[in-house]
């Protein structure tokens, strides 16, 4: 299984990642060389293997619901690019 | 006190000192700011210092200290990790994403740090986002190794390792993913500990995989790991894999005998990939055990060889989710220029992201991709279940693994830089660890070519960091490779 460079730039924009042209080749083969590498884990047998997706067997805490954090916004917002009357700014997406 | 002799006191060392009025914490802090002043510009360990804000945290021990309060960390500096958020100090995590973020609150890590009394020296350079096991994918430059400046430092805690092994600060913070912690106190020469995982609250430590993420202590021995990780680990609720178990003193072990320790050595680490001169090292340390009443019997870790393909879908896949915060809308760097939303966060992302770490994003987002998952996510969890079932077999025979933390000495820049599937091996004896989520540890143990360091590595059963400690300790009675000190610290 090896990507083509319209691979790349499907997965780079799933991933919100602008790639431009000129990387896009030299994305591709090095993105390449990592599969090929990983690509040794298809042959091992795991029928029956219980997916181990975390290092310690925990079960997700409850807490009351009840507020437990002070309104620190103006500190949050203080280190965002762009901020007005306490909202984020972003590009306009609804005309 | 002797500048010589406080730099090479140890915690304890500079502990007592310190409750003895033969030192203050400002002039312990000024002497690490001097040096700091004079060799950084070398090492480039350090990405941010605020003199000023550390020996305001000085005056602050020694006040507490002069009001009845004691505490074996009381005054003592240390530095952390630039992946730690620290209340009013720039967090950069060595990205240019986070460049200019101020932190608005502190880890817990450093909180309990900052209650047990220990100036803040500054923040420390790494590979960025932790992605790197050479320091050279830093947004601020590679960290230089104290021991040889053409040669790394090792990954991703670099700037930690660098510091510490030049007597830039008595002790550091690291973390510890692949290897994060092991492999550069490795290749610096100190003892580095990633305790299992759960131990140390992950919260305001900025995530790249968190399922295997682990903060820990970097210092020149066992006995100053036991005492930071005494006051580092505790259950924090702000944390979903925080331990909630009951508080321990890790150092309360540190004495005992070895006599009748059973050591499992795994084949697989004994391989031909490891070189002669980290084996002849690995091999004196383990004549030194058994000196001491230890014996060693063969283990194996048959899927051991698997751990770092199957790290490589694991730890990008979180990663991929984990960076999706960083959009250019809450924090972090946004592109003066863009046509849409969208393309605000295509080209915040691309510009505020280096090589290394836009290859992860992508790989992760590939393999947790529709029609991939299967194939790579879900087998290498399988995988993953294989690695960790090997330790438990292997821990029945043996108290504690041993082997080499790296398969070479320090390499030089641009040795590996090029291939990243050549780097990522750098890693393969630590990374099982992580994926069995078992604390490991190393500790110098010799030098190999060149005059570098070499790490031997201890892999504990769950929750034995106590005992890791002491072994590691009794190691550190009988042997000096802990002590020495690189010509340019000096």
């Amino acid at each position: 299984m090896s990507l083509t460079t319209d691979d790349v730039r499907r997965i780079a924009r799933l991933a919100r990642l602008e790639v431009s042209d000129a990387e896009t080749e030299h994305t591709r083969d090095q993105l390449n060389g990592i599969l090929s590498f990983i690509e040794q884990l298809q042959a091992v047998d795991t029928s029956g293997v219980t997916p181990m997706a975390h290092a310690v067997d925990v079960v997700q805490r409850l807490r009351p619901d009840a507020v437990t954090e002070a309104d620190r916004r103006a500190a949050f917002q203080a280190v965002a690019p762009e901020t007005e009357a306490g909202l984020y700014l972003v590009p306009q997406v609804i005309e | 006190m002797a500048q010589e002799e406080l730099l090479n006191a140890g915690l304890r060392g500079l502990s007592d000192a310190l409750a003895e009025k033969r030192v203050s914490s400002v002039e312990l802090t000024r002497l690490c700011l001097d040096r700091i002043a004079r060799l950084n510009p070398t090492l480039n360990a350090f990405v941010t210092t605020d003199p000023e804000k550390s020996l305001a945290m000085a005056r602050d021990a020694d006040a507490r200290r002069a009001a009845g309060e004691s505490g074996p960390l009381l005054g003592i500096p240390m530095a952390h990790k630039d992946i730690f958020c620290t209340d009013g100090w720039r967090t950069t995590c060595g990205s240019r994403m986070l460049a200019n973020f101020v932190s608005p609150y502190d880890a817990h890590v450093v909180t309990r740090l900052k209650a047990a009394g220990m100036p803040m020296l500054g923040k420390l350079n790494m590979d960025e986002f932790a992605m790197g096991s050479s320091n050279e994918t830093s947004h601020f430059g590679p960290v230089r190794n104290p021991w040889d400046p053409g040669r790394v430092p090792g990954g991703s805690s670099g700037g930690s390792a660098a510091a510490v092994a030049a007597r830039l600060a008595p002790a550091a913070t690291g973390t510890d993913t692949g290897g994060s912690i092991r492999q550069p106190a490795a290749l610096c020469g100190l003892s580095g500990l990633k305790p299992t995982y759960g131990v140390c609250s992950r919260y305001g430590m900025i995530a790249f995989a968190s399922s295997l993420d682990q903060a820990g202590p970097m210092a020149p021995s066992a006995e100053d790991c036991a005492w930071l990780l005494t006051a580092m680990a505790g259950f924090d609720s702000r944390d979903s894999t925080s331990l909630e178990r009951p508080a321990e003193d890790y150092a309360r072990d540190l004495e005992k005998p070895l006599a009748g320790l059973r050591i499992g050595l795994p084949r697989e680490f004994f391989g031909p990939g490891m070189d002669a001169d980290v084996r002849a090292a690995v091999e004196a340390a383990l004549d030194e055990f058994r000196r001491q009443g230890a014996t060693t019997v063969e283990v194996g870790l048959p899927n051991s060889g698997l751990s770092v393909p199957a790290y490589y879908v694991i730890a990008p896949a979180e990663a991929s989710s984990n960076l999706s915060r960083f959009d250019g809308v809450r924090y972090g760097h946004r592109a003066a220029e863009y046509a849409d939303l969208m393309d605000m966060y295509c080209k915040s992302r691309a510009e505020g992201f280096g090589a290394e770490v836009k290859r992860r994003i992508l790989i992760g987002t590939y393999v947790l991709s529709h029609g991939y998952y299967d194939a790579y996510y879900l087998q290498a969890q399988k995988i993953r279940r294989l690695i960790a079932a090997d330790f438990t077999e292997a821990f029945r025979a043996c108290d504690v693994i041993m082997g080499p933390t790296s398969p070479s000495v320090a390499f030089p820049f641009g040795a590996k830089s090029a291939d990243p599937v050549q780097m990522y091996l750098s890693d393969i004896y630590t990374i099982a660890v992580n994926l069995a989520g078992l604390p490991g540890m190393s500790i110098p143990c010799g030098f190999g070519a060149g005059g570098m360091p070499v790490g031997l590595q201890l892999v504990g059963d769950y929750f034995s960091e106590a005992k890791m400690l002491n072994v590691a300790h009794r190691y550190q009675q009988a042997t000096d490779w802990h002590r020495r000190v690189p010509a340019l610290a000096a």
